[in-house]
Protein backbone atom coordinates (compact mmCIF):
# COMPACT_ATOMS: atom_id res chain seq x y z
CA UNK A 1 0.00 0.00 0.00
CA UNK A 2 2.95 2.61 -0.74
CA UNK A 3 0.68 4.76 -3.02
CA UNK A 4 -1.59 5.56 -0.29
CA UNK A 5 -0.04 9.15 0.16
CA UNK A 6 -1.57 9.67 -3.49
CA UNK A 7 -5.12 9.17 -2.67
CA UNK A 8 -7.29 12.80 -2.63
CA UNK A 9 -7.92 13.83 1.21
CA UNK A 10 -10.34 17.16 2.12
CA UNK A 11 -8.90 18.03 5.26
CA UNK A 12 -11.75 19.00 7.57
CA UNK A 13 -10.70 21.63 9.79
CA UNK A 14 -14.42 22.41 11.18
CA UNK A 15 -14.13 20.60 14.58
CA UNK A 16 -16.33 16.97 14.67
CA UNK A 17 -18.76 16.10 17.11
CA UNK A 18 -19.02 12.63 17.07
CA UNK A 19 -21.94 10.34 18.73
CA UNK A 20 -19.16 9.43 21.41
CA UNK A 21 -19.06 12.66 22.78
CA UNK A 22 -15.42 13.20 21.43
CA UNK A 23 -14.43 16.19 19.22
CA UNK A 24 -12.46 15.60 16.15
CA UNK A 25 -10.88 18.30 13.97
CA UNK A 26 -8.19 18.80 11.23
CA UNK A 27 -8.68 15.13 9.84
CA UNK A 28 -8.31 13.62 6.65
CA UNK A 29 -11.50 12.28 4.39
CA UNK A 30 -9.95 10.79 1.70
CA UNK A 31 -12.19 10.59 -1.72
CA UNK A 32 -12.05 10.11 -5.37
CA UNK A 33 -14.58 11.27 -8.05
CA UNK A 34 -15.48 10.26 -11.25
CA UNK A 35 -17.15 11.82 -14.63
CA UNK A 36 -17.56 15.94 -14.11
CA UNK A 37 -19.64 18.50 -12.28
CA UNK A 38 -21.56 20.16 -14.88
CA UNK A 39 -21.69 24.09 -14.93
CA UNK A 40 -25.24 24.29 -13.01
CA UNK A 41 -23.76 21.47 -10.61
CA UNK A 42 -26.91 19.81 -10.56
CA UNK A 43 -25.46 16.17 -11.70
CA UNK A 44 -23.71 15.28 -8.52
CA UNK A 45 -24.13 11.66 -6.41
CA UNK A 46 -22.46 10.78 -3.47
CA UNK A 47 -21.94 7.23 -3.70
CA UNK A 48 -21.68 5.50 0.20
CA UNK A 49 -19.39 2.48 0.50
CA UNK A 50 -20.13 -0.62 2.21
CA UNK A 51 -17.82 -2.24 5.46
CA UNK A 52 -14.95 -3.50 3.15
CA UNK A 53 -15.45 -0.70 0.52
CA UNK A 54 -13.67 2.32 -0.27
CA UNK A 55 -13.28 6.03 -2.29
CA UNK A 56 -12.41 4.10 -5.72
CA UNK A 57 -15.70 2.82 -7.01
CA UNK A 58 -15.09 2.80 -10.67
CA UNK A 59 -12.04 1.68 -12.82
CA UNK A 60 -8.52 0.18 -11.26
CA UNK A 61 -8.08 0.97 -7.65
CA UNK A 62 -4.65 2.65 -7.56
CA UNK A 63 -3.51 0.97 -4.30
CA UNK A 64 -5.08 -1.80 -4.63
CA UNK A 65 -4.69 -2.30 -8.91
CA UNK A 66 -8.12 -4.30 -8.59
CA UNK A 67 -11.22 -3.34 -10.37
CA UNK A 68 -12.91 -0.93 -7.77
CA UNK A 69 -15.67 -2.25 -5.83
CA UNK A 70 -18.97 -1.15 -7.60
CA UNK A 71 -16.90 -1.19 -11.28
CA UNK A 72 -20.44 -2.89 -12.50
CA UNK A 73 -22.61 -0.07 -11.76
CA UNK A 74 -20.49 2.61 -12.14
CA UNK A 75 -18.20 4.07 -15.04
CA UNK A 76 -19.10 5.80 -18.64
CA UNK A 77 -22.48 4.27 -20.22
CA UNK A 78 -23.16 2.27 -17.05
CA UNK A 79 -26.06 2.59 -14.75
CA UNK A 80 -24.21 5.57 -13.42
CA UNK A 81 -22.99 6.90 -16.26
CA UNK A 82 -19.91 9.16 -15.32
CA UNK A 83 -20.63 10.32 -18.67
CA UNK A 84 -23.52 11.84 -17.59
CA UNK A 85 -22.81 12.39 -13.85
CA UNK A 86 -20.04 12.97 -11.51
CA UNK A 87 -19.66 10.38 -8.54
CA UNK A 88 -18.21 10.88 -5.35
CA UNK A 89 -17.15 9.02 -2.94
CA UNK A 90 -15.46 9.16 0.70
CA UNK A 91 -13.53 6.60 2.54
CA UNK A 92 -15.56 6.48 5.56
CA UNK A 93 -13.24 7.67 8.44
CA UNK A 94 -12.16 4.95 10.95
CA UNK A 95 -11.51 3.37 7.25
CA UNK A 96 -8.28 2.67 6.33
CA UNK A 97 -7.59 3.88 2.31
CA UNK A 98 -6.58 7.50 3.55
CA UNK A 99 -9.33 8.53 5.76
CA UNK A 100 -8.70 9.64 9.86
CA UNK A 101 -9.08 6.13 10.92
CA UNK A 102 -7.26 3.98 14.03
CA UNK A 103 -4.12 3.46 11.88
CA UNK A 104 -3.65 7.30 11.69
CA UNK A 105 -1.37 8.91 14.21
CA UNK A 106 -2.91 10.35 17.73
CA UNK A 107 -1.92 13.92 17.93
CA UNK A 108 -1.84 13.20 21.75
CA UNK A 109 -0.02 10.76 22.12
CA UNK A 110 2.67 11.33 19.13
CA UNK A 111 1.80 7.40 18.70
CA UNK A 112 -0.75 5.42 16.63
CA UNK A 113 -4.50 5.33 17.83
CA UNK A 114 -4.83 1.99 17.81
CA UNK A 115 -8.26 0.72 19.81
CA UNK A 116 -7.42 4.26 21.38
CA UNK A 117 -9.37 5.80 17.89
CA UNK A 118 -12.72 6.78 18.93
CA UNK A 119 -15.52 4.69 18.25
CA UNK A 120 -17.23 6.12 15.18
CA UNK A 121 -21.11 5.80 14.10
CA UNK A 122 -22.99 6.05 10.80
CA UNK A 123 -23.90 9.54 11.85
CA UNK A 124 -20.23 10.60 12.26
CA UNK A 125 -19.63 9.26 8.80
CA UNK A 126 -22.38 10.87 7.16
CA UNK A 127 -21.53 14.04 8.94
CA UNK A 128 -17.99 13.98 7.89
CA UNK A 129 -18.87 13.46 4.36
CA UNK A 130 -21.14 16.38 4.26
CA UNK A 131 -17.96 18.50 3.93
CA UNK A 132 -17.86 17.27 0.52
CA UNK A 133 -20.65 18.93 -0.42
CA UNK A 134 -19.02 22.54 0.75
CA UNK A 135 -15.79 21.89 -0.53
CA UNK A 136 -17.18 21.09 -4.40
CA UNK A 137 -19.85 23.97 -3.72
CA UNK A 138 -23.03 21.86 -4.36
CA UNK A 139 -26.06 23.47 -2.97
CA UNK A 140 -28.05 20.01 -3.77
CA UNK A 141 -27.04 16.77 -4.74
CA UNK A 142 -28.37 14.92 -7.42
CA UNK A 143 -28.62 11.70 -5.58
CA UNK A 144 -27.19 9.33 -2.72
CA UNK A 145 -26.44 5.85 -3.35
CA UNK A 146 -25.10 2.58 -1.63
CA UNK A 147 -25.67 -0.56 -0.87
CA UNK A 148 -25.81 -2.40 2.69
CA UNK A 149 -23.57 -0.22 5.00
CA UNK A 150 -23.76 2.51 2.05
CA UNK A 151 -27.69 2.22 2.34
CA UNK A 152 -27.65 2.72 5.85
CA UNK A 153 -25.28 5.90 5.37
CA UNK A 154 -27.55 6.94 2.68
CA UNK A 155 -30.74 6.83 5.10
CA UNK A 156 -28.66 8.89 7.62
CA UNK A 157 -27.75 11.31 5.02
CA UNK A 158 -31.24 12.42 4.06
CA UNK A 159 -32.33 12.29 7.60
CA UNK A 160 -29.19 14.51 8.40
CA UNK A 161 -29.68 16.55 5.29
CA UNK A 162 -33.36 16.60 4.50
CA UNK A 163 -33.43 18.91 1.42
CA UNK A 164 -29.61 18.35 0.10
CA UNK A 165 -30.07 15.14 -2.74
CA UNK A 166 -33.34 15.25 -5.09
CA UNK A 167 -32.86 11.19 -4.79
CA UNK A 168 -31.81 8.52 -2.38
CA UNK A 169 -31.09 5.29 -3.21
CA UNK A 170 -30.67 2.67 -0.87
CA UNK A 171 -29.92 -0.99 -1.15
CA UNK A 172 -30.15 -3.96 0.08
CA UNK A 173 -29.84 -2.19 4.17
CA UNK A 174 -31.85 -1.77 7.13
CA UNK A 175 -32.49 1.00 9.04
CA UNK A 176 -31.80 -0.91 12.13
CA UNK A 177 -29.21 -3.75 12.40
CA UNK A 178 -30.63 -6.66 13.62
CA UNK A 179 -29.44 -8.69 16.43
CA UNK A 180 -28.11 -11.41 13.65
CA UNK A 181 -26.54 -8.58 12.06
CA UNK A 182 -24.61 -7.85 14.96
CA UNK A 183 -24.05 -11.45 16.10
CA UNK A 184 -22.15 -12.29 12.86
CA UNK A 185 -20.03 -8.90 13.29
CA UNK A 186 -19.15 -9.57 16.55
CA UNK A 187 -17.97 -12.73 15.37
CA UNK A 188 -15.07 -11.38 13.05
CA UNK A 189 -14.18 -8.85 16.00
CA UNK A 190 -13.42 -11.89 18.33
CA UNK A 191 -11.79 -13.51 15.67
CA UNK A 192 -9.45 -10.42 15.20
CA UNK A 193 -9.04 -9.94 19.05
CA UNK A 194 -8.10 -13.58 19.47
CA UNK A 195 -5.18 -13.36 17.56
CA UNK A 196 -1.97 -13.29 19.28
CA UNK A 197 -1.00 -10.40 16.94
CA UNK A 198 -3.50 -8.40 17.85
CA UNK A 199 -2.10 -7.17 21.58
CA UNK A 200 -5.23 -5.26 21.95
CA UNK A 201 -5.03 -3.39 19.11
CA UNK A 202 -1.63 -1.99 19.40
CA UNK A 203 0.14 -4.42 16.64
CA UNK A 204 1.78 -1.57 14.70
CA UNK A 205 4.17 -1.59 17.50
CA UNK A 206 4.99 -4.43 16.66
CA UNK A 207 5.03 -5.04 13.09
CA UNK A 208 3.18 -7.74 13.43
CA UNK A 209 -0.36 -7.78 12.35
CA UNK A 210 -3.16 -9.77 13.25
CA UNK A 211 -3.57 -11.48 9.85
CA UNK A 212 -4.74 -14.81 10.56
CA UNK A 213 -7.45 -13.17 13.03
CA UNK A 214 -8.40 -11.26 10.01
CA UNK A 215 -8.52 -13.23 7.65
CA UNK A 216 -11.35 -15.59 9.44
CA UNK A 217 -13.85 -12.65 10.10
CA UNK A 218 -13.23 -12.27 6.15
CA UNK A 219 -14.27 -15.86 5.63
CA UNK A 220 -17.32 -15.77 7.76
CA UNK A 221 -17.96 -12.58 6.60
CA UNK A 222 -18.53 -13.77 3.38
CA UNK A 223 -20.17 -16.64 3.75
CA UNK A 224 -23.21 -14.20 4.58
CA UNK A 225 -22.83 -12.25 2.01
CA UNK A 226 -23.71 -15.00 -0.59
CA UNK A 227 -26.70 -17.61 -0.52
CA UNK A 228 -26.89 -21.11 -0.19
CA UNK A 229 -28.04 -22.00 -3.40
CA UNK A 230 -25.52 -19.36 -4.79
CA UNK A 231 -22.75 -21.34 -2.89
CA UNK A 232 -24.11 -24.67 -3.65
CA UNK A 233 -24.55 -24.19 -7.68
CA UNK A 234 -21.27 -22.34 -7.63
CA UNK A 235 -18.98 -25.20 -5.64
CA UNK A 236 -21.21 -28.10 -4.29
CA UNK A 237 -19.03 -31.06 -2.58
CA UNK A 238 -16.16 -30.01 -5.69
CA UNK A 239 -12.82 -30.96 -4.78
CA UNK A 240 -9.99 -28.92 -4.60
CA UNK A 241 -7.29 -30.38 -7.14
CA UNK A 242 -7.58 -33.96 -5.99
CA UNK A 243 -9.65 -36.85 -7.14
CA UNK A 244 -10.74 -38.11 -3.58
CA UNK A 245 -10.41 -36.74 0.25
CA UNK A 246 -7.37 -36.25 1.61
CA UNK A 247 -8.34 -37.42 5.37
CA UNK A 248 -6.87 -34.37 6.69
CA UNK A 249 -7.34 -30.79 7.31
CA UNK A 250 -6.38 -29.46 4.19
CA UNK A 251 -8.65 -27.66 1.70
CA UNK A 252 -10.15 -30.28 0.94
CA UNK A 253 -13.10 -29.05 -1.43
CA UNK A 254 -13.68 -26.00 -3.22
CA UNK A 255 -15.23 -23.99 -1.18
CA UNK A 256 -12.84 -23.78 1.89
CA UNK A 257 -9.64 -22.77 -0.93
CA UNK A 258 -12.25 -20.29 -1.87
CA UNK A 259 -12.88 -18.81 1.40
CA UNK A 260 -9.00 -18.78 2.37
CA UNK A 261 -8.38 -17.05 -0.76
CA UNK A 262 -10.59 -14.73 0.02
CA UNK A 263 -9.38 -14.29 3.72
CA UNK A 264 -5.43 -14.18 2.41
CA UNK A 265 -6.09 -11.31 -0.24
CA UNK A 266 -8.34 -9.44 2.35
CA UNK A 267 -5.63 -8.94 4.80
CA UNK A 268 -3.01 -7.38 2.53
CA UNK A 269 -5.63 -4.52 1.63
CA UNK A 270 -7.71 -4.43 4.72
CA UNK A 271 -6.71 -2.91 8.51
CA UNK A 272 -7.98 -5.25 11.54
CA UNK A 273 -8.55 -2.15 13.46
CA UNK A 274 -10.89 -0.14 10.77
CA UNK A 275 -12.77 -3.54 10.55
CA UNK A 276 -13.30 -3.29 14.49
CA UNK A 277 -14.59 0.08 13.91
CA UNK A 278 -16.26 0.09 10.88
CA UNK A 279 -18.23 -2.87 12.33
CA UNK A 280 -19.29 -1.42 15.18
CA UNK A 281 -20.54 1.53 13.62
CA UNK A 282 -22.96 -0.86 11.90
CA UNK A 283 -24.23 -2.29 14.84
CA UNK A 284 -24.68 1.08 16.45
CA UNK A 285 -26.55 2.27 13.65
CA UNK A 286 -30.88 2.43 14.42
CA UNK A 287 -32.30 5.06 13.01
CA UNK A 288 -35.59 4.02 13.85
CA UNK A 289 -34.26 4.39 17.70
CA UNK A 290 -33.05 8.02 17.34
CA UNK A 291 -36.28 9.13 16.29
CA UNK A 292 -37.64 7.53 19.52
CA UNK A 293 -39.09 4.34 17.41
CA UNK A 294 -41.07 6.35 14.70
CA UNK A 295 -38.77 5.67 11.32
CA UNK A 296 -41.21 7.94 9.44
CA UNK A 297 -40.56 10.56 11.50
CA UNK A 298 -36.65 10.24 10.46
CA UNK A 299 -37.62 11.45 6.92
CA UNK A 300 -40.63 14.03 7.91
CA UNK A 301 -38.94 16.90 6.89
CA UNK A 302 -37.17 15.55 3.25
CA UNK A 303 -38.98 16.05 0.07
CA UNK A 304 -36.06 13.16 -1.28
CA UNK A 305 -37.55 11.22 -3.92
CA UNK A 306 -36.49 7.49 -3.01
CA UNK A 307 -36.31 4.25 -4.68
CA UNK A 308 -35.44 1.12 -2.29
CA UNK A 309 -34.10 -1.82 -3.73
CA UNK A 310 -33.65 -5.64 -2.12
CA UNK A 311 -32.53 -9.33 -3.30
CA UNK A 312 -34.68 -12.44 -3.19
CA UNK A 313 -31.69 -14.36 -1.74
CA UNK A 314 -30.21 -11.70 0.96
CA UNK A 315 -30.51 -13.06 4.08
CA UNK A 316 -28.19 -10.36 5.97
CA UNK A 317 -30.45 -7.64 4.88
CA UNK A 318 -33.12 -9.29 3.60
CA UNK A 319 -36.69 -8.16 1.87
CA UNK A 320 -38.25 -7.73 4.71
CA UNK A 321 -36.37 -5.43 6.59
CA UNK A 322 -35.97 -2.88 3.14
CA UNK A 323 -39.91 -3.10 3.33
CA UNK A 324 -39.95 -1.49 6.56
CA UNK A 325 -37.71 1.91 5.38
CA UNK A 326 -40.79 1.95 2.09
CA UNK A 327 -43.73 1.62 4.87
CA UNK A 328 -42.25 4.20 7.37
CA UNK A 329 -41.70 5.90 3.70
CA UNK A 330 -45.50 5.78 2.30
CA UNK A 331 -46.64 6.38 6.16
CA UNK A 332 -46.03 9.65 5.67
CA UNK A 333 -47.06 9.91 2.41
CA UNK A 334 -43.53 10.48 0.90
CA UNK A 335 -42.06 9.71 -2.78
CA UNK A 336 -40.68 5.90 -2.59
CA UNK A 337 -40.46 3.34 -5.25
CA UNK A 338 -39.88 -0.08 -3.86
CA UNK A 339 -38.39 -3.73 -5.92
CA UNK A 340 -37.05 -6.89 -4.87
CA UNK A 341 -34.75 -7.64 -7.66
CA UNK A 342 -34.49 -12.04 -8.67
CA UNK A 343 -30.90 -13.17 -7.29
CA UNK A 344 -29.43 -16.10 -6.52
CA UNK A 345 -26.40 -14.08 -5.88
CA UNK A 346 -27.13 -13.13 -2.22
CA UNK A 347 -26.22 -9.62 -0.42
CA UNK A 348 -23.37 -9.46 -2.92
CA UNK A 349 -26.07 -8.97 -5.86
CA UNK A 350 -25.75 -5.57 -5.31
CA UNK A 351 -21.89 -5.18 -6.23
CA UNK A 352 -22.54 -7.82 -9.06
CA UNK A 353 -23.47 -7.67 -12.71
CA UNK A 354 -26.91 -8.26 -11.95
CA UNK A 355 -28.98 -6.67 -15.43
CA UNK A 356 -32.42 -6.15 -13.75
CA UNK A 357 -30.87 -4.11 -10.86
CA UNK A 358 -28.84 -2.08 -12.73
CA UNK A 359 -31.25 -1.77 -15.22
CA UNK A 360 -33.56 -0.36 -12.53
CA UNK A 361 -30.91 2.31 -11.26
CA UNK A 362 -30.20 3.34 -14.79
CA UNK A 363 -33.84 4.29 -15.30
CA UNK A 364 -34.45 5.45 -12.20
CA UNK A 365 -31.73 7.74 -12.46
CA UNK A 366 -31.99 8.77 -15.68
CA UNK A 367 -35.72 9.38 -15.79
CA UNK A 368 -35.38 11.26 -12.32
CA UNK A 369 -33.10 13.34 -13.89
CA UNK A 370 -35.04 14.37 -17.07
CA UNK A 371 -37.68 15.11 -14.93
CA UNK A 372 -36.13 17.83 -12.62
CA UNK A 373 -34.75 19.36 -16.10
CA UNK A 374 -38.38 19.73 -17.28
CA UNK A 375 -39.17 21.21 -13.74
CA UNK A 376 -36.61 23.87 -14.36
CA UNK A 377 -37.74 24.55 -17.79
CA UNK B 1 -55.28 3.44 -25.82
CA UNK B 2 -58.10 1.53 -24.22
CA UNK B 3 -61.43 3.16 -23.66
CA UNK B 4 -61.79 2.01 -20.25
CA UNK B 5 -58.44 4.63 -19.57
CA UNK B 6 -60.21 7.25 -21.08
CA UNK B 7 -63.64 7.09 -18.77
CA UNK B 8 -61.44 6.45 -15.59
CA UNK B 9 -58.77 9.57 -16.59
CA UNK B 10 -62.47 11.79 -16.97
CA UNK B 11 -62.92 10.43 -13.21
CA UNK B 12 -59.42 12.43 -11.90
CA UNK B 13 -59.55 15.97 -10.96
CA UNK B 14 -56.12 17.80 -12.88
CA UNK B 15 -53.21 17.54 -10.45
CA UNK B 16 -54.93 15.26 -7.57
CA UNK B 17 -53.19 12.74 -5.84
CA UNK B 18 -53.34 8.81 -7.36
CA UNK B 19 -52.40 5.72 -6.44
CA UNK B 20 -52.79 3.16 -9.02
CA UNK B 21 -53.41 -0.24 -7.43
CA UNK B 22 -52.56 -2.97 -9.52
CA UNK B 23 -51.08 -1.01 -11.79
CA UNK B 24 -49.84 -3.69 -14.03
CA UNK B 25 -47.00 -2.91 -16.79
CA UNK B 26 -47.93 1.05 -16.14
CA UNK B 27 -50.00 1.69 -19.02
CA UNK B 28 -52.80 3.54 -17.45
CA UNK B 29 -50.18 5.22 -15.47
CA UNK B 30 -48.28 6.48 -17.87
CA UNK B 31 -51.54 7.98 -19.56
CA UNK B 32 -53.04 9.74 -16.41
CA UNK B 33 -49.39 11.03 -15.48
CA UNK B 34 -48.99 12.39 -19.30
CA UNK B 35 -52.46 13.95 -18.99
CA UNK B 36 -53.90 14.63 -15.57
CA UNK B 37 -51.01 14.42 -12.49
CA UNK B 38 -47.74 13.67 -11.98
CA UNK B 39 -48.58 12.96 -8.33
CA UNK B 40 -49.27 9.38 -9.65
CA UNK B 41 -48.10 6.29 -8.35
CA UNK B 42 -48.66 2.21 -8.28
CA UNK B 43 -48.69 -0.97 -6.69
CA UNK B 44 -47.77 -3.98 -8.68
CA UNK B 45 -46.98 -7.82 -7.74
CA UNK B 46 -45.34 -9.15 -10.49
CA UNK B 47 -41.78 -8.56 -10.81
CA UNK B 48 -41.38 -7.73 -14.86
CA UNK B 49 -44.74 -5.03 -14.18
CA UNK B 50 -42.51 -3.71 -11.66
CA UNK B 51 -39.41 -3.23 -14.46
CA UNK B 52 -41.88 -2.21 -17.02
CA UNK B 53 -43.24 0.70 -15.58
CA UNK B 54 -39.60 1.57 -13.77
CA UNK B 55 -38.99 1.84 -17.40
CA UNK B 56 -41.32 4.37 -18.02
CA UNK B 57 -40.16 6.47 -15.54
CA UNK B 58 -43.40 5.86 -13.00
CA UNK B 59 -43.09 5.40 -8.83
CA UNK B 60 -44.22 2.11 -8.22
CA UNK B 61 -44.01 -0.17 -5.19
CA UNK B 62 -43.60 -3.71 -5.56
CA UNK B 63 -46.51 -5.14 -3.23
CA UNK B 64 -49.77 -6.98 -2.47
CA UNK B 65 -52.64 -5.20 -2.45
CA UNK B 66 -54.52 -7.94 -0.05
CA UNK B 67 -51.08 -6.99 2.79
CA UNK B 68 -49.46 -3.63 1.85
CA UNK B 69 -52.56 -1.17 1.48
CA UNK B 70 -52.06 -1.18 5.04
CA UNK B 71 -49.44 0.92 5.22
CA UNK B 72 -50.74 4.08 3.87
CA UNK B 73 -52.30 6.36 6.12
CA UNK B 74 -55.80 7.42 6.02
CA UNK B 75 -56.97 9.59 2.95
CA UNK B 76 -53.32 9.89 1.59
CA UNK B 77 -54.80 10.10 -1.97
CA UNK B 78 -57.61 12.07 -3.81
CA UNK B 79 -58.66 8.87 -5.82
CA UNK B 80 -57.29 4.98 -5.63
CA UNK B 81 -57.79 3.20 -8.74
CA UNK B 82 -58.41 -0.58 -9.13
CA UNK B 83 -58.71 -1.46 -12.70
CA UNK B 84 -60.04 -5.42 -13.43
CA UNK B 85 -58.29 -6.99 -10.55
CA UNK B 86 -61.27 -7.01 -7.98
CA UNK B 87 -61.76 -10.51 -9.01
CA UNK B 88 -58.51 -11.47 -8.58
CA UNK B 89 -58.74 -10.60 -4.87
CA UNK B 90 -59.03 -13.55 -2.03
CA UNK B 91 -61.11 -11.15 0.48
CA UNK B 92 -62.56 -8.49 -2.04
CA UNK B 93 -64.88 -6.95 0.08
CA UNK B 94 -61.55 -6.07 2.83
CA UNK B 95 -59.53 -4.78 -0.46
CA UNK B 96 -62.60 -2.46 -1.39
CA UNK B 97 -62.91 -0.52 2.38
CA UNK B 98 -59.02 -0.20 2.11
CA UNK B 99 -59.80 1.12 -1.20
CA UNK B 100 -61.86 3.79 0.66
CA UNK B 101 -59.53 4.43 3.49
CA UNK B 102 -56.59 4.25 1.90
CA UNK B 103 -58.02 7.09 -0.67
CA UNK B 104 -61.20 9.72 -0.80
CA UNK B 105 -62.72 8.20 -3.92
CA UNK B 106 -61.89 5.06 -5.25
CA UNK B 107 -62.68 4.41 -8.94
CA UNK B 108 -63.52 0.85 -9.38
CA UNK B 109 -63.63 -1.23 -12.99
CA UNK B 110 -64.60 -5.01 -13.14
CA UNK B 111 -65.38 -7.64 -15.80
CA UNK B 112 -69.20 -7.86 -15.94
CA UNK B 113 -70.82 -11.49 -15.73
CA UNK B 114 -73.93 -9.85 -16.45
CA UNK B 115 -72.96 -9.32 -20.29
CA UNK B 116 -75.39 -10.69 -22.51
CA UNK B 117 -72.85 -12.65 -24.35
CA UNK B 118 -71.49 -14.00 -21.17
CA UNK B 119 -75.24 -15.04 -19.90
CA UNK B 120 -75.94 -17.01 -23.96
CA UNK B 121 -72.36 -18.28 -22.69
CA UNK B 122 -73.09 -20.39 -19.82
CA UNK B 123 -76.85 -20.74 -21.22
CA UNK B 124 -76.39 -22.45 -24.57
CA UNK B 125 -73.06 -24.26 -24.51
CA UNK B 126 -73.47 -24.96 -20.53
CA UNK B 127 -69.77 -24.17 -20.03
CA UNK B 128 -67.79 -21.21 -18.18
CA UNK B 129 -68.17 -18.25 -20.24
CA UNK B 130 -64.71 -17.21 -22.39
CA UNK B 131 -64.94 -13.90 -23.98
CA UNK B 132 -62.39 -10.97 -24.92
CA UNK B 133 -61.95 -9.62 -21.05
CA UNK B 134 -62.70 -13.06 -19.70
CA UNK B 135 -60.09 -15.03 -21.77
CA UNK B 136 -59.42 -18.00 -19.81
CA UNK B 137 -60.56 -21.28 -18.97
CA UNK B 138 -61.82 -22.29 -15.58
CA UNK B 139 -59.46 -24.13 -14.07
CA UNK B 140 -56.41 -21.44 -14.88
CA UNK B 141 -58.47 -18.37 -14.24
CA UNK B 142 -56.84 -15.51 -11.21
CA UNK B 143 -60.36 -14.90 -11.17
CA UNK B 144 -62.07 -15.83 -7.80
CA UNK B 145 -64.57 -13.41 -6.86
CA UNK B 146 -66.45 -12.87 -10.25
CA UNK B 147 -69.27 -10.70 -10.18
CA UNK B 148 -71.98 -8.49 -12.31
CA UNK B 149 -72.58 -4.59 -12.66
CA UNK B 150 -75.64 -5.59 -10.84
CA UNK B 151 -74.05 -7.07 -8.15
CA UNK B 152 -71.31 -4.46 -7.51
CA UNK B 153 -74.21 -2.14 -7.27
CA UNK B 154 -75.87 -4.79 -4.45
CA UNK B 155 -72.68 -5.10 -2.46
CA UNK B 156 -72.06 -0.56 -2.47
CA UNK B 157 -75.89 -0.37 -1.64
CA UNK B 158 -75.44 -2.90 0.90
CA UNK B 159 -72.10 -1.47 2.54
CA UNK B 160 -73.03 2.04 2.51
CA UNK B 161 -71.05 3.33 -0.39
CA UNK B 162 -71.69 5.85 -2.31
CA UNK B 163 -71.36 5.06 -6.52
CA UNK B 164 -71.23 8.75 -7.41
CA UNK B 165 -70.50 8.19 -11.18
CA UNK B 166 -70.15 5.28 -13.61
CA UNK B 167 -70.17 4.61 -17.16
CA UNK B 168 -73.35 2.96 -17.49
CA UNK B 169 -77.16 3.08 -16.73
CA UNK B 170 -78.00 -0.14 -15.17
CA UNK B 171 -76.45 -1.67 -18.59
CA UNK B 172 -75.63 -4.83 -16.74
CA UNK B 173 -76.52 -6.82 -19.46
CA UNK B 174 -74.73 -4.81 -22.25
CA UNK B 175 -71.98 -3.62 -20.84
CA UNK B 176 -69.09 -5.59 -20.76
CA UNK B 177 -67.40 -3.87 -18.58
CA UNK B 178 -68.36 -1.80 -15.59
CA UNK B 179 -66.48 1.30 -14.45
CA UNK B 180 -67.91 2.80 -10.82
CA UNK B 181 -66.23 6.00 -8.57
CA UNK B 182 -67.21 5.09 -5.14
CA UNK B 183 -66.87 6.93 -1.92
CA UNK B 184 -67.93 6.12 1.64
Amino acid sequence: MNNIEKVKRLIIDKPLKLDCGQTISNFPLAYETYGKLNAKKDNAILAFHALTGDQFVSGINPITNKEGWWNYAVGPGKAIDTQKYFVICANVISGCMGSYGPSNINPKTNKIFGTEFPVITINDMVNAQYHLLEFFKIEKLFSVVGGSMGGMQVLQFVSNFPDKSHTAIPIACTASHSAQNIALNELGRQSIMADHNWSNGFYEENKKSPDKGLAVARMAAHITYLSKKGLQEKFGRKLQERDDLNFSFDADFQIESYLRYQGSVFVDRFDANSYLYITRAMDYFDLTKQFDGNLSRAFEKSNTKFFIISFTSDWLYPTSENREIVIALNSIGKDVGFVEIISDKGHDSFLLDVPDFLNTIKNFLNTSYNKLNEKRI
Amino acid sequence: MKKEFNIIANFLEKNSKVLDVGCGDGELMKYINENITKDIRGLEISKSNVQKCIEKGLTVIEGDAEKDLKQFPESSFDYVVLSQTLQAFLDPENVISELLRVGKKAIVTIPNFGYWKVRIHLLLQGTMPITKNLPNEWYNTPNLHMCTIKDFVNFCNKKNIKINSSNLSYKNLFSQLGIFLIEK
